[in-house]
Order: structure tokens, then sequence, then C-alpha cells
């Protein structure tokens, strides 16, 4: 690992101006992604501000909505007796991440700006437009079979590797970001990007700024709800398939529904014209399997990825079956 | 300096070394870095020197060390404190064989910088026997044959310790699923859940 330049603080403004006016510096928070990076050279910042002492690590429920500190450990929100009570889908989307190691020190933060698993974001030696723009995609006609078949563009495939933000963009989140000017809030869904024709961008997060906190209204989607994995092992490997699903049911005719989908695209992948058409209508696996090819339209695969296209839907039933299941 | 407590001044000591004593860094500069600086490699010599004062507790001993912001805590321990029972697999948070306790969680030591451990404590296999006596965990791994080549074995051990102090450990299914940090490329998984399931319901504390 090249070395660098190393700070700490406890103060969120001192932390914002030490990256803000320095184009070579970044926060780390638990590591357990940027460490790894550095040590196989995808990145190689001059200067680590560790920002662990910040007082961010409040779970907190006010006015009906949940407040969760940026620096809260994946396996302290996971654990939280709120959490477990008004989200449990949020503690199944955690609880299916990583291993126990890597969430008692990855941060809610950390989480959401981790990078892609993708193998050429990895490899130094391979072309990656993520990496370093304008060297291509070595996906695209490579080994794809992780990869996207939604929202993709011809310069990137890598989707997005968390399982904890598929449940929060279920879950209408917001996140509260600060900045030199204050603090700004944007819905979790227009947080992540789509790669378009600048992969390196993951997210809308500006150079210098920091989320400091997450903000879920309470819902009544604790009932009916579901986390659904599909992956290699049966456990600590990465969303080839990952669907959220959560219903609110009066006499079986669904009132509310969220649906969104993990290891699809670049970001989290909402659902939202398979949730327009679920809504109001009766809970049936046929209704089910309808939403499911509503929200496949425009899945375009790359080859090792093809059997996506069947079990992404798959999937979405099974979710919704399960969800409905557990009343 | 790795300490800022406020915001009226960016400058550390570091910077200050850099503006001001750059010949006194070059003057105790071997060759090879001088031949770097010919090349504007770095124009950061003096922090690479720079080793930032760490204090934290191994097994019960306090340490004050100096380190490079670089070495990680699996490093740190291996390397410096002569604690080889840690061991390194991957070095990429994919196997567990690095698993320690940082006050008293279970965390993968190769993806944490040392200097991110100030006044923290943590605990390696080392720590685990009291004397002669084994830890139960430890015990019960030997009784059950929970191992093969023994590679895996401390990081199993310290993962196992906390997966029943989490209160994680109340089923196999349960086991398995919150020891899936820690791969065991000889294939003890049954018997090390056995181990763990053992230690459990025994209800001692451990």
């Amino acid at each position: 690992m090249i070395n660098f330049q190393f700070l700490r603080t406890s103060i969120v403004k001192t932390a914002l101006s030490l990256v803000a006016k320095d184009p070579k510096a970044t926060f780390i928070a638990g590591g357990t992604n940027l460490v790894d990076l550095m040590k196989r050279g995808v990145t190689a910042p001059e200067k680590l501000i560790d920002i662990n002492q910040l007082p961010l690590k409040q779970i907190e429920l006010k006015n009906n909505i949940l407040h969760i500190g940026a620096m809260v450990s994946n396996s302290a929100l996971a654990e939280n007796a709120i959490v477990k009570e008004k989200f449990p889908l949020l503690m199944l989307a955690l609880q299916s991440g990583a291993s126990a190691q890597l969430r008692n020190v990855a941060t809610v933060g950390g989480n959401m700006m981790q990078r892609t698993r993708c193998g050429y974001f990895y490899d130094t030696t391979m072309p990656c437009n993520k990496r370093q723009p304008g060297s291509g995609c070595g996906a695209i006609g490579g080994y794809n079979r992780m990869h996207a078949i939604f929202g993709t563009s011809e310069s990137c495939i890598a989707v997005h590797p968390s399982d904890m933000c598929v449940g929060l963009v279920a879950l209408d989140a917001q996140v509260v970001i600060a900045g030199a000017k204050g603090e700004r809030k944007i819905n979790f869904i227009d947080f992540h990007r789509l790669a378009g024709t600048t992969p390196e961008k993951d997210n809308n997060i500006q150079k210098g700024e920091l989320i400091v906190r997450l903000e879920i209204p309470v819902n009544n989607l604790n009932k009916n709800f579901h986390y659904q994995k599909v992956r290699d092992r049966s456990s600590y490997a990465f969303a080839l398939i990952s669907v959220a699903a959560a219903l609110e049911l009066k006499d079986d005719v669904i009132s509310t529904v969220r649906l969104a989908m993990g290891g699809v695209a670049h970001k989290p992948w909402r659902l939202v014209a398979a949730e327009n058409f679920l809504k109001g209508k009766a809970a049936t696996l046929a209704n089910f399997e309808a939403a499911a090819k509503i929200a496949m339209e425009g899945a375009k695969a790359f080859g090792e990825n093809d059997f996506k296209l069947k079990m992404a839907p798959n999937t979405i039933i099974e979710a919704l079956t399960v969800a409905k299941a557990k009343a | 300096m790795s300490e800022i407590d406020n915001n009226q001044s960016g400058d550390t000591r570091r910077d200050f070394l850099k503006k001001t004593s750059l010949f006194t860094a070059l003057s105790l500069t071997p060759l090879t870095v001088l031949k770097a600086a010919d090349n504007k490699v770095d124009e950061r010599f003096a922090e690479l020197f720079e080793k930032i004062p760490l204090n934290l507790k191994v097994n019960n001993k306090a340490y004050s060390l100096k380190v490079e912001p670089r070495v990680t805590l699996l490093d740190l321990l291996r390397e410096e404190l002569d604690l080889t029972g840690t061991k390194k697999g991957c070095d990429h948070g994919q196997c567990g064989a690095c698993t320690v306790h940082v006050d008293g969680a279970r965390v993968n030591s190769c993806l944490s910088l040392a200097v991110m451990n100030e006044g923290k404590s943590v605990t390696t296999i080392e720590g685990l026997a009291k004397g002669e006596e084994l830890h139960p965990m430890q015990a019960a791994f030997i009784k059950h044959d929970g191992f093969q080549c023994g590679y895996c074995t401390p990081g199993q051990i310290m993962s196992a310790v906390a997966c029943v102090r989490e209160g994680h450990a109340n089923s196999k299914e349960e086991i398995r699923e919150y020891m899936s940090g820690n791969i065991c490329r000889c294939g003890a998984y049954p018997n090390i859940v056995d181990a763990i399931q053992e230690v459990k319901e025994k209800g001692t504390a451990i």
C-alpha cells in the first residue's frame, strides 16, 4: 500500500474542510472497502481523514421518522430494537450482507459509498471506465456473470453491490448530506447514479460533502415483508439477484407495495412500474407474476448474465409470495 | 500530528515539516528516496518517515507505539508485536483467518488500519487461554476435531467466541450463518459447528 498522511478529527466541520480543500484527501470510516482498494492499487489517496470519532452514531425515532447516524455500524443498525420492530425489511437486508466481522466495522455511510465489485474495476491491468475513464469496459464482451441488466450504458455494466441500500430505497429513505454551505437532503433513490457516460461517478455526493444521517419515515410495512437474496453460496456472497418486497394488505388487497432489486443495476433498482400495477389489486400469484413481467421490461443481458433475465422475475415472485404468507 | 480538534488552521505538524524541514529530511534520506525525489515521484518525503503515535491494549497489555499509517492491525500484531497466532489468509477481508476482537467486537484485522485503533483494546488468540488452561472454545475445537491443517483455526475460534457472546449460536443454521465470514478450506465445518454448539449449550460464561 502506498503510504499516506493520516488525520483524525471529532468535528464534522473540520472533517469537511480538510477534504474540501485537498483534492487528494478522502474520508475513511470503517475502511472495509477503501483499505482493500488501496491494497490493490485501485485507489491511492494521499491523505485519509479518519471520521470514526465524529458524533454520528445515534439511532433515534423523532416525529415518526427514524434518524440513523452515518457512522452507525451495519451490525448495530441490524440489532437495533426500533429497526427490528418497525423496519424489519432493513434488518433482513443488513443481515444478508457481508459477514459478521465486516458488519461490525462497516458503517451506514460507508455501505452507501462502497464501490462495485466488478472484477475489471479491481484488476488494475484491465480496462475499466470506472477506474480509469476512457480505458474501455472489460466486462462488455468479457466475464459479466455478476453484471447489470437494467440501466446499462456502453461504458459500464457494473452493479452496486449493497444489500442495505436495496432495503433503504424500498423504504423511501432520505439522505442528509453536510457540506460547506450546510446540510441538504435528497431522496435515497436519487443518491446513486446510473453509469451513463460518467461511470467514475457512483453517486451524486460532491467532493468535500459527507453523509451525516439517513431518515426513514415510519410505515405499515413491518408485517408482510421479505428480502430474498440469490447468490452462489448460502451466505457471505454478493447478490446475483436480490429483492426487497413489502406489502400492506387489507383483506388480501394490496394498499401499499414496495419493491426494489439488487444485483441488476449501477444503483439500487426500485420497481416503480410493478408497484403501480400491484397497488389496489389482490395479492395473488397471478398478479405477482404479471408484476414481475412488468418489472422486467427493458432488461438487457450481456451473455454470461443471461440467466438473470429468468432469475430476476422468479425472485420477485418468490419475495412477494413469502412476504404475503408472513401475516 | 494526527489529531485536529479545531478548524482555525488546517496545518499539521506534518505540513510544518514539509514547509520548513525539507533539508533536514533530505540529509537523513537514503539514496533510493533521493532518486525518487529527483524524478519528482514524491514530494511528501517528510511524511514517508513519519510514524504516528498509537496507544492500544493487546491482550490486556498496554503498548505505546509509533506506526506508519499504512500498517494494518494484522501486520502490527504479527510483525511488530510478534503475536503470530493471528493468521494472514487472503489479506482482503474474504477469509476471516485474521479475526480478532476490538473492544469486544470481532473484526477482520487485515482491513483495519492500526492507527484507527487508538485507545482500543484488542484480543487475539494468544489472549484467550488462562495460562495453561485452554479457553472452553479452544478445548471444544480439540474435542470435536474442528480443524485439519489449523491455519484458519485462530480466526475460527475468535469468531466462534464472539458468535456465542453475541447470542447468534442458537441453532446449527444460525451458527453457520454467523460463522460464514470464516472460510475453512479443509472443510471442517460440521465439527466447528458442533464445537460451537456444545460451548453454547453448556452455558458457561465465556
